[in-house]
């Protein structure tokens, strides 16, 4: 059973995601602009390299979508007040995680057509990628499972310690098995900066205004999870008092 | 006392499901009459598909374990169809029987029927793809065979426990599956390349890979055991 009471809002809206919004609004206003306009292309790379100020930023935010689901699943888990709004946040970022990592291989596969002549190549991070998306296409799978709330969540919670479990070992694999990617080139093994200052600026802009999408979307899908539980629940229990109505009548 | 009380108990759970799933399988006959010839098909279907001894001899590692994957779908989800059908995992539950028990006897039957697959379907390599193999290179495959088997078998009962009695099943199996079963596929397929020496590899470059085969075991087994009531437990 359900242990929330009802929402206390009508839309999943509030201040603070209307604050976040307006701010990932004017931020990614500024990486489009910066990115297609402002920013020069570069030496070796051309004009492929403006796919950098998409690709980079959707890794980074796949991988902290999946790292959210995972914390939020221990937190699941382990604690002492099982809690359903853990679930819901592991839940909404492992959604916003996957979309963020579709982006991340399309765009990097455009750039490695661009750069390598292929959209493909067998390269250890690209196919730990692959297989970390997939893995989370399944976990997905496994949320939508027939069974309860509670069911659900611990499914999907041991579900996402056990991708934890199993990332390193894919990756560990695959690098074994052969190695080609781009090197880090923002950073030098000193900390030392390669990079255009406004490249570097909008860059980070980038991460930044992926970051400020990622929470927003977090903030307004764990809403629409709850009121979705909410809705399912409350349409069992109408069912419940209904044939409980039919019984004092008869 | 009571703890060596507590792992005798455990030891009889896992040693009787253990017990219980071959004593299925000997009456039931599903792995030698219905999953061999399957895996035996697939490593034909390969050979009518690349149709080039040189090329069947190079990759035989790698479609030995695909077959070995693609029957360990079936094996699984026979395994716990039987379970859930007349409701025997709920008995357990209700029961009182520590779960991880119940894993490790399901892991550890299901790993041996993986094994006798993988003795047959390495004999069809044999047969069919002219593949060789020397003694020390024989040590290197027995011993890939048994922790790949062993990895295989840990998280086909743990991803079959979680997908036990559900609708769609048979596809969310796979797609659960297949991804965590890449590194067994990798590293298996490289150490049964060393053991046959495709492709000019040394038996020593398989050694490394067996130990990955090994974590990964390990790492399955311990995670499984912890796992599996939470996933089951319903």
């Amino acid at each position: 059973m359900m242990s929330q009471s009802a929402p206390k809002f009508s839309s999943t809206g509030t201040q603070a995601t209307r604050i976040v919004g307006v701010l990932t609004i004017v931020v990614m206003t500024w990486v489009v602009i910066s990115g297609l306009v402002f920013t020069p292309a570069d030496v070796v790379q051309g004009e492929s390299v403006r796919i950098m100020y998409v690709h980079v930023p959707s890794a980074w935010i796949a991988y902290l979508a999946f790292i959210v689901t995972a914390i939020a699943s221990a937190f699941y888990i382990f604690a002492k007040r099982h809690s359903l709004g853990f679930d819901r946040v592991a839940g909404a970022s492992a959604e916003v995680g996957v979309m963020f990592m579709v982006i991340t291989l399309v765009t990097g596969s455009l750039w490695g057509r661009l750069t390598w002549g292929e959209f493909w190549q067998w390269d250890p991070r690209l196919t730990t990628t692959a297989f970390l998306l997939v893995t989370y296409i399944g976990y997905l799978a496994v949320r939508r499972l027939d069974g309860s709330i509670e069911q659900r969540a611990r499914r999907s919670a041991v579900i996402a310690l056990l991708a934890v479990l199993e990332i390193p070992l894919v990756h560990f694999s695959v690098v074994f098995w052969r190695s080609l990617h781009q090197r880090a080139t923002i950073l030098d093994p000193n900390g030392d900066v390669k990079m255009d200052g406004l490249m570097l600026f909008t860059l980070f802009s980038g991460v930044v205004g992926f970051t400020l999408v990622f929470v927003w979307l977090i903030l307004h899908r764990q809403r629409t999870m709850l009121l979705s539980d909410l809705a399912n629940q409350s349409g069992l229990d109408a069912a419940i008092l209904a044939r409980q109505n039919e019984s004092v009548s008869n | 006392m009571k703890k060596t009380a507590i792992k005798t108990a455990k030891r009889r759970v896992a040693s009787a499901v253990f017990i219980k799933d071959l004593r299925i399988e000997a009456r039931s006959r599903v792995v030698t009459n219905q999953v061999l010839p399957f895996a035996g098909l697939i490593m034909v279907m390969f050979a009518f598909a690349l149709d080039n001894d040189d090329v069947l001899q190079r990759v035989a590692g790698g479609l030995i374990w695909l077959a070995t994957i693609f029957s360990l779908f079936i094996i699984v989800q026979r395994s716990f169809a039987i379970d859930t059908s007349d409701s025997a995992l709920d008995s357990l539950r209700v029961a009182g029987i520590d779960l991880s028990a119940v894993f490790l006897g399901k892991a550890i039957a299901l790993s041996l029927q993986l094994i006798a697959l993988d003795v047959v379907l390495i004999a069809a390599a044999f047969l069919l793809y002219q593949v060789q193999v020397s003694v020390i290179g024989l040590v290197l495959l027995v011993t890939c065979v048994v922790c790949a088997t062993t990895g295989l078998g840990f998280v086909g009962t743990l991803y079959g426990g979680l997908t036990a009695g559900t609708n769609g099943r048979e596809t969310l199996l796979p797609l659960l599956l297949l991804p965590v079963v890449a590194p067994v596929l990798i590293a298996a397929t490289r150490a049964t390349e060393a053991a046959f020496g495709s492709g000019g590899a040394a038996i020593s470059e398989g050694w490394a890979w067996v130990g990955l085969l090994a974590i990964f075991a390990a790492v399955f087994g311990v995670g499984g055991s912890l796992a599996f009531g939470p996933l089951i437990d319903e």
